[in-house]
């Protein structure tokens, strides 16, 4: 029988708009310690469950429990509260910066701390990260240093990469960090290329990659997926679902549909669904996901459920698109504050050494760009030598280049 | 109107005027686009006629196809022209080929609108000129307007055009002209008399060059936010040049360029896109199939390096108004 139903277009829109009073009730939080944890050599298939529910170690009062408690020591948890202090006041300071004229661009993380930091701790120094703009955490739990990062942003004499990037597009092969792309997703199957090529040379090295959920719309996306389950490629596949895509919500990505980290099932890739203000539980399942890639056993999905604290970047005004204290609503908390309780309750940390932490973090901020300005910025017309402008674009200049530079008279 | 305001207002006119008229991209409904040249149209026109797309270009361009093959017309926003690249296959091997392969059977009458060009710190992904990559496909029109008043007629004629065409908004210029000289503050659009822009329906014909500034010593051909700093050129110089303002890259008004050429003797191509095969090089190599015998001079060419776009070094990279007034000097010194 014929469909006599007049068809019509569907258009996904957000539950809030400006105006509107935010409300997560409707969300689906199960509690911490409720997932299971598998073996790492499960398939897919095997755990599909975790593909729909959250991973989740602390609760809101700070007590951790369930299979996917990591058991770090206190130190490590200290350094990593440390770390996400230092990121966030880094933020705040190269935001402001970029409001002062010093740069022409800035992008925050605020909110999204747990995702970087602690998979840095959770991977190996020499694991490449292939990442997305906002895993700036990643440089610094590592210990690049903040001037150098502060040197790109300003695009001064000292910067690394000799003023030819938009601030925050770092680049540091030492730390395990690939030149950032401005454009998306296409560190995705970049990454699973590193790792097929760590697995063809019998390293133990391997890769992790991080997209945005409104990302895992591009061809790239797919790309990586289908490489890392064809190869079983040692590389980890995150999406940070952040909530937003600039001012679209993720159901413009297919988030109202199905979990982002079910698109890894189609894969056969075996995908995670991570708290991921949680520390604690993005540790765990980077742990995981980690062990399985070097036991070669292949790719991990997965999703870091968490919110965008902040506008996009500099450019962008969030007020214009969702309700201003929307963040504020977000059930999920904050990483710091998460992790910080949990030291709290543990009798590892006091509100005390956290207020002197935070101090110190902004202090580290302020004398790391009190040097870099030293070095020129790019609001100063402090740059490096434009001369270097014709170098790199291949590795010997050619001669067109050349007559060009010297037209250009440097 | 500024060009944003104009180009909305193009879109509008045309959404009003037909129901198959539907805009959607990264960002282009709620929000109304980064640079906001869809900003209420969502509120005026629907949900379905005016919305977000996923971020995937390639996706954006083949939904488009489909769209434009049930008979729709879709302008379709892609938010930098340096994203667009995922979707170049769909429109090299597809869009530009679908009325050639079906001998006319299936049409792919769309709009691909898509911000281009530098001057805004915006690095090597927020700042080229993909104009030549275009312009080299059979069976796409590419079409760059230079204010206001063109953006909208030149719009709205490639929303009726029943062939696939790009649209690259010179982003730069989007708020008032640019000469060039960044050091200086910019003057907003409605100081000037192309910011005049009439309310409603009208059309400037894809393929037909602008003669941007009568003179007779030599001829700056340019488009884009280039058509500004060869005017500010031309009057810092003293020489007097005649711009001519292409519009439509393809098809190209070369008859406009010749007539030009041939009055003045002297020519100068003048891009913001890398050199090596640029657009450029085609306006050359036809000036000189057209006007060898009326030439003076050398044809010169003023482009950006043969490098990547570098953000600190914009303004070395960018040819501004000195580099144009150099080369108009070799020609005519010749």
């Amino acid at each position: 029988m014929r469909n006599t139903t007049k068809l019509t277009l569907r258009v996904p829109v957000p539950k809030h708009r400006p105006g509107d009073k935010p409300d997560f009730s409707g969300l689906a939080i199960p509690e911490p310690g409720d997932a299971r944890r598998p073996e790492i050599d499960s398939t897919a298939r095997d755990m599909v469950d975790l593909a729909f529910t959250l991973v989740r170690v602390l609760d809101a009062k700070g007590h951790a429990s369930g299979p996917w408690k990591p058991n770090l020591d206190a130190e490590t948890m200290r350094r990593g509260l440390k770390a996400m202090l230092l990121t966030r006041a880094f933020d705040d300071r190269m935001f402001r910066a970029q409001r002062q004229g010093k740069t022409s661009f800035y992008m925050k993380s605020t909110g999204e701390e747990a995702v970087s930091v602690a998979q840095a701790y959770a991977l190996d120094r020499n694991d490449m990260c292939f990442t997305s703009y906002r895993q700036q955490g990643i440089l610094i739990a590592r210990g690049y240093p903040l001037v150098d990062m502060m040197n790109q942003i300003y695009s001064n004499a000292r910067d690394p990469l000799k003023g030819r990037q938009l601030p925050i597009m770092y680049s540091s092969k030492a730390n395990g960090f690939f030149t950032i792309s401005g454009n998306l997703g296409t560190q995705f199957p970049q990454a699973v290329g590193w790792a097929m090529a760590s697995a063809y040379k019998g390293d133990d090295r391997i890769a992790a990659s991080w997209v945005g959920d409104g990302t895992t719309a591009e061809g790239d996306f797919h790309y990586g997926c289908t490489f890392a389950s064809v190869y079983r490629a040692p590389v980890i596949l995150n999406i940070v679902n952040n909530q937003w895509a600039i001012s679209s919500f993720s159901g413009i990505a297919g988030g109202d549909e199905s979990t982002f980290a079910s698109r890894g099932i189609g894969y056969g890739l075996p995908a995670l669904r991570v708290d991921g203000n949680d520390f604690l539980a993005v540790y765990a399942a980077t742990q995981w996901a980690a062990e399985r890639a070097r036991s070669n056993l292949g790719a991990t999905l997965i999703e870091h459920f968490t919110y965008r604290a902040e506008g996009h970047s500099t450019s962008d005004d969030p007020s214009r698109y969702r309700p201003s204290d929307e963040a504020k609503a977000w059930p999920l908390g904050d990483p710091v504050e998460r992790l910080k309780q949990h030291l709290i309750v543990l009798g590892e940390w006091s509100e005390e050494q956290h207020e002197a932490a935070g101090k110190e973090a902004l202090e580290q901020v302020n004398a790391a760009n009190k040097e870099a300005m030293s070095y020129g910025t790019l609001g100063e017309n402090k740059l490096p030598s434009a001369s270097t402008m014709f170098e790199d674009v291949f590795k010997e200049m050619p001669e067109h280049l050349r007559r060009q530079r010297q037209q250009m008279g440097v | 109107m500024n060009m944003i305001q104009a180009l909305n207002s193009a879109l509008d006119v045309m959404m009003a005027k037909d129901a198959n008229v539907l805009s959607f991209g990264e960002d282009a409904g709620y929000f109304g686009g980064v640079f906001r040249v869809t900003d209420g149209l969502q509120k005026k026109h629907g949900l379905t006629r005016s919305f977000d797309a996923p971020i995937a270009e390639g996706g954006l361009v083949a939904v488009a196809i489909g769209m434009g093959a049930y008979g729709l017309r879709p302008v379709v926003e892609v938010q930098f022209a340096d994203y667009i690249y995922p979707g170049f296959d769909q429109i090299v091997s597809e869009a530009a080929r679908i009325r050639y392969r079906s001998a006319g059977d299936f049409t792919v009458p769309i709009t691909i609108r898509t911000p281009y060009g530098g001057g805004i710190f915006g690095g090597q992904t927020h700042s080229q000129s993909p104009e030549a990559l275009f312009a080299h496909v059979a069976g796409i029109k590419t079409v760059i307007p230079s204010t206001p008043y063109d953006a909208k007629g030149l719009l709205i004629a490639a929303i009726e055009d029943d062939d696939p065409v790009i649209f690259l908004e010179p982003k730069r210029i989007y708020n008032g002209p640019f000469s060039g000289h960044h050091d200086q503050p910019v003057q907003a659009w409605s100081k000037f008399k192309e910011s005049d822009v009439p309310d409603g329906h009208y059309v400037i014909p894809l393929g037909k060059a602008a003669i941007a500034r009568e003179g007779k010593d030599i001829t700056i051909v340019a488009y884009g936010t280039m058509v500004h700093v060869a005017k500010a050129a031309a009057e810092e110089s003293g020489i007097d040049a005649e711009v001519v303002d292409i519009r439509t890259i393809v098809p190209l008004d070369i008859d406009t360029i010749a007539a030009s050429v041939k009055k003045t003797g002297r020519c100068v191509v003048l891009h913001e896109a890398t050199r090596t095969s640029g657009f450029g090089a085609e306006i050359a190599a036809q000036v000189q199939e057209t006007c060898f015998y009326h030439l003076e001079a050398p044809i010169e060419r003023v482009t950006g390096w043969d490098t990547p776009y570098p953000h600190a070094f914009e303004w070395q990279y960018f040819p501004g108004p000195a580099r144009v007034i150099e080369a108009m000097r070799r020609a005519m010194e010749s």
